[in-house]
């Protein structure tokens, strides 16, 4: 070969080929290719545990999340809450570098937690582990109890921490592991025999829609329940602006966590981001232990209100009885506006169960339901709603898959809309679908995380916001003969 | 600053400065305080009069990232026809997926890949090591996205820990695949911020790609490179055109909106024009030394700095290009005088604090004076020396520089100067607004841009406008 031949050119990617690949990307040939894929990920709708362990850390009072391992981690979680809460996500690093590495990242949690504590104030750290003392094998229990020692931080305040390798599970597990560290360290020690605070504690689970906890404590105070809402981010994520910065606007009160131990009830709403606390719940509070599933929809919604007026013996008041039947009112007059459409969802495990809950309600198919991290236990659950429903028929689930893979789905068979989060955006695009986004994250609609899914006023949200949506395409896509006043 | 004196704020001395930085710092532990001191200084009017590019302080609250960020988010990610592989567990990528607004050309999943491409680390790969997954996911990669020009390996901190060997992966799967694969060992432990990440990528492109391709048509006396313009919020496409007019080739733009062959081909331009000098200075001096091209710095933010800029880069060139400079200044300067006289009077003597990364801290200054703002505090997450040396002589004499600010820093400072304007990023945000006061995001232009060049400050000067004078601002006190 010449040198002369051996130069490459730059070249440009001719117009027919672009033409012809974006047409295979859509076909069924693609899809079977795409979904024999054995090792990349594309486009996953899950994150790392470290993100919903500092989920859980911020909704405790005076709480700073503390994250031991490399800084650029800590920044990563703080700014996807910024995004889609549009609020202020106080959180520290250790910085962790090289050095920590070859000596282990003592020294830096040591010193970071003396600076934090003096800095920053808080009431409480919860610590958890990104990638790199998790690979490395650092001992946080240890190092903990030098720190105690070494007087860098008093003996008795409250360090929960967990370990969160982002190499395992999402999310949700790193939720449910830092929710239950913080409740095993606030509660140490608290439980009394024969004390009982007369109160519900709820366990919402991984649910960054502040609106949600908000119509949580509605719902208690309604039928008149004392409770303690854990983990509860409702203030600290949607705080008002008066111009005042607080670094801690909200969360549960430390004294009531720690007091949750001698609960009447506890309940958790969300099985799947609370398995490990719940099931130590189980072995260590007082009173009855229930799960249920999150409240979307009516049916689910009204399970709720039974299980707290049998548990609390209250009556459900007239108020949400009138708020069920304003809620099947409105689904009753909207129903055709969604009754037989497809869609396919994606989500984590107890919102995707909310989702498939709520649309077989409303006589919708969820006909692509996909978990990007999920288990054979979601599955079956999943399959059960649907074979209890005629809806349910010809929809299938889809667990550990991607975003990509749904993208095929929704090119070789189609469904009229996606519900999800903002990561969708773009196969909902490329499908010509709208995409509702009841998930997380947020990073591209304002408010949408202050507007409950959950209880009868969840189901009219979701429900108004979908059928107006379809109301809306029809607008704008019907023959100039066809548009006409009423829908 | 050039023809001017320097410029003074009223009420703000080396000493005033000084006290509110030590003010600040009194809450800190003696060690921390210590570390700290050194990177917050009053304007010294010259030199960096901070210390820079140190370890962040454990449990300061720093804003900055990592390297893997500034080789994912930074460098590589914005080359459009690349699958950019986040190779290591599933976080970085899907943190750093679509969030820097670096926008692209093409179609999506065909010939752009602004997607989240990872080999979701699972415990076994841990223990196991993650090279034959490695190995297997890029063919998948060529074999689903068969456009793509090349696909880059970018270390997350778990990989360089285990042992793993992705350069080796990458030099057979390169040849087997007949495509560049691109090993970029970025873990994020690596260094003290994204800046050793901008660094490390830069080498990769060094090591496999400058000079791996010749553009086709015969070169010309007016062909240069973009460097270190990321195509925030289309920022590039404000650029180039402007290049374009006063009579330049724009032959290739590292990286926003860029396409890995031009890349390759850039040893042959005849001048880089580098925006960013911070992420990419490393690359223009290798091409200087290499292939003897030499490069300018400019600034494109605001009709002062633009004009400026200019004629800076019409010093390399003929009068055929002095003149079409000229005519293009002519050209603009009316129309930029109309967007100021119908900004500045509503910003007229209101002050900034920045706190961004890469050029912005310095760069942005003028652009707020053209609307009559004075930035009166300024720093970097992840500066040098020589970034601050720049810094020293466009801000005003004794405001606060801070170098890798703590939120604690930050919070302090801003309430002691009170700016009409933070400009700063996403963690930063809601902080400052809650306290009541202005707040655009200087990252990613709060999802609106292009800021650069003519068509970007008409964009600038009306979102600076909104941000101050929202009338929201004034509902932020209750009457009762």
């Amino acid at each position: 070969m010449t040198a002369e031949a051996a130069v490459k050119y730059v070249t440009e990617i001719p117009e027919e080929e672009v033409s012809r690949v974006s047409e295979w990307i859509n076909s069924e040939e693609y899809k079977e290719k795409n979904f024999a894929r054995q090792a990349l990920v594309i486009n996953p709708a899950h994150a790392c545990q470290p993100l919903g362990a500092e989920l859980a850390a911020h909704g405790f009072e005076g709480t700073l999340p503390f994250v031991h391992g490399s800084q650029g981690c800590a920044s990563y979680y703080r700014s996807t809450f910024n995004r889609h809460f549009r609020e202020p996500a106080p959180a520290v690093s250790d910085s962790m570098t090289e050095d920590g590495a070859v000596f282990g990242g003592q020294n830096n949690l040591h010193e970071g937690l003396e600076n934090a504590y003096t800095i920053y104030k808080p009431k409480m750290m919860a610590i958890f582990t990104s990638c790199m003392p998790e690979v490395i094998g650092d001992d946080l229990t240890a190092f903990i109890k030098n720190a105690r020692n070494k007087g860098i931080v008093p003996q008795d305040y409250p360090l929960p921490y967990a370990n969160t390798p982002s190499f395992n599970g999402s999310h949700v597990h790193g939720y449910d592991a830092m929710l239950l560290s913080i409740l095993q360290t606030l509660t140490e020690g608290k439980k009394i025999e024969g004390r009982c605070t007369g109160k519900l504690n709820l366990i919402a689970g991984f649910d960054a829609n502040t609106g949600n906890y908000r119509e949580y404590k509605r719902i208690l105070k309604e039928i008149g329940i004392p409770y303690t809402l854990l983990a509860d981010i409702s203030e600290s994520f949607d705080s008002p602006l008066d111009g005042t910065y607080r670094a801690y606007p909200g969360g549960t009160p430390l004294e009531d966590a720690a007091d949750s131990i001698n609960g009447k009830v506890t309940l958790t709403v969300a099985p799947y981001a609370s398995a490990k606390t719940f099931n130590w719940i189980k072995d260590n509070f007082s009173g009855k232990h229930i799960s249920m599933p999150t409240p979307f929809g009516v049916e689910k919604t009204d399970q709720l209100l039974m299980t707290l007026a049998k548990e609390f013996g209250k009556p459900i008041p007239e108020s949400l009885k009138a708020e069920r039947g304003r809620a099947v009112d409105a689904m009753t007059d909207a129903h055709q506006y969604i009754h037989g459409k497809k869609f396919a969802l994606y989500g984590d495990p107890d919102y995707l169960i909310g989702y498939v809950t709520f649309l077989l309600e409303m006589g919708a198919r969820p006909y692509h339901i996909l978990c990007s991290k999920g288990t054979k236990k979601l599955e079956k659950e999943l399959q059960a709603l649907l074979d209890g429903s005629p809806y349910g028929a010809g929809c299938k689930i889809y667990i550990n898959k991607d975003l990509w893979h749904m993208r095929s789905l929704l090119m070789t068979d189609p469904v009229d809309a996606v519900i999800g989060d903002t990561h969708g955006k773009f196969m909902a695009r490329d499908a010509k679908v709208p995409l509702f986004r009841f998930g997380f994250p947020i990073f591209d609609r304002v408010n949408l995380h202050r507007m409950p899914l959950i209880g009868y006023q969840g189901a009219i949200n979701m429900l108004t916001t979908i059928c107006n949506k379809f109301i809306d395409i029809r607008d704008e896509t019907c023959d100039d003969r066809n548009f006409e006043m009423m829908r | 600053m050039s023809k001017e004196t320097k410029k003074k704020v009223d009420c703000i001395t080396m000493e005033s400065t000084q006290a509110m930085i030590d003010a600040a710092m009194e809450i800190y532990p003696d060690k921390a305080k210590k570390k700290r001191a050194p990177h917050l200084a009053p304007n010294a009017g010259e030199g960096a009069c901070v210390k820079s590019n140190r370890k962040t302080v454990p449990g300061i609250m720093s804003a900055r990232g990592c390297a893997y960020a500034g080789a994912k988010g930074v460098v590589w990610g914005p080359i459009r026809d690349m699958v950019h592989v986040s190779h290591g567990p599933v976080g970085c990528g899907w943190y750093s997926w679509g969030t820097r607004r670096n926008l692209v050309t093409g179609v999506n999943g065909v010939s752009q890949f602004a997607m989240q491409f990872t080999s979701d680390f699972q415990e076994k790969d841990i223990v196991y090591g993650g090279d034959k997954k490695l190995r297997t996911l890029l063919e998948e990669a060529h074999e689903l996205f068969p456009l793509a020009k090349g696909i880059s390996v970018l270390s997350e901190c778990p990989v360089g820990l285990i042992g793993d060997d992705i350069n080796s992966v990458a030099k057979t799967a390169s040849k087997d695949l007949d495509i560049p694969v691109i090993p970029c060992n970025c873990e994020g432990f690596r260094g003290v911020s994204q800046s050793l990440g901008h660094h490390i990528s830069n080498d990769t492109i060094r090591d496999h790609i400058i000079g791996t391709r010749e553009f086709r048509e015969p070169a010309s006396p007016y062909d240069i490179a973009l460097i270190g313009d990321y195509n925030i919020g289309g920022d590039v496409w404000s650029v180039k055109p402007l290049l374009e007019e006063i009579g330049l080739n724009v032959k290739a733009v590292w990286t926003g909106d860029g396409e890995l062959e031009k890349i390759a081909a850039t040893h042959t331009v005849k001048l880089n024009l580098i925006h960013c000098y911070r992420s990419m200075n490393y690359m223009c001096r290798v091409m200087e030394e290499k292939y003897g091209i030499p490069w300018v710095e400019f600034n494109f933010f605001g009709p002062t700095k633009i004009r400026e800029s200019l004629r800076k880069i019409a010093e390399y060139f003929d009068d055929y290009i002095k003149e079409r400079v000229e005519a293009v200044i002519a050209k603009y300067d009316p129309i930029m005088q109309a967007v100021i006289d119908e900004y500045r009077p509503r910003l007229e003597g209101k002050t900034v604090m920045l706190y961004v990364g890469g050029l912005r801290p310095r760069h942005t200054v003028n652009a707020y004076a053209d609307l009559g703002m004075t930035v009166v505090g300024s720093g970097y997450e992840f500066a040098h020396g020589d970034d601050y040396e720049r810094t020293s002589p466009e801000m005003p004499e004794a405001t606060v520089i801070y170098d890798d600010a703590s939120e604690h820093e930050l919070e302090q400072f801003v309430n002691e100067l009170r700016p009409d304007l933070v400009g700063s990023g996403i963690k930063e945000k809601y902080l400052f607004q809650k306290m009541g006061i202005p707040f655009r995001q200087m990252h990613s232009w709060d999802y609106s841009g292009p800021y650069h060049a003519y068509n970007g400050f008409p964009i600038f000067a009306r979102d600076i406008d909104m941000a101050v004078n929202s009338p929201t601002w004034k509902l932020v006190n209750a009457p009762f």
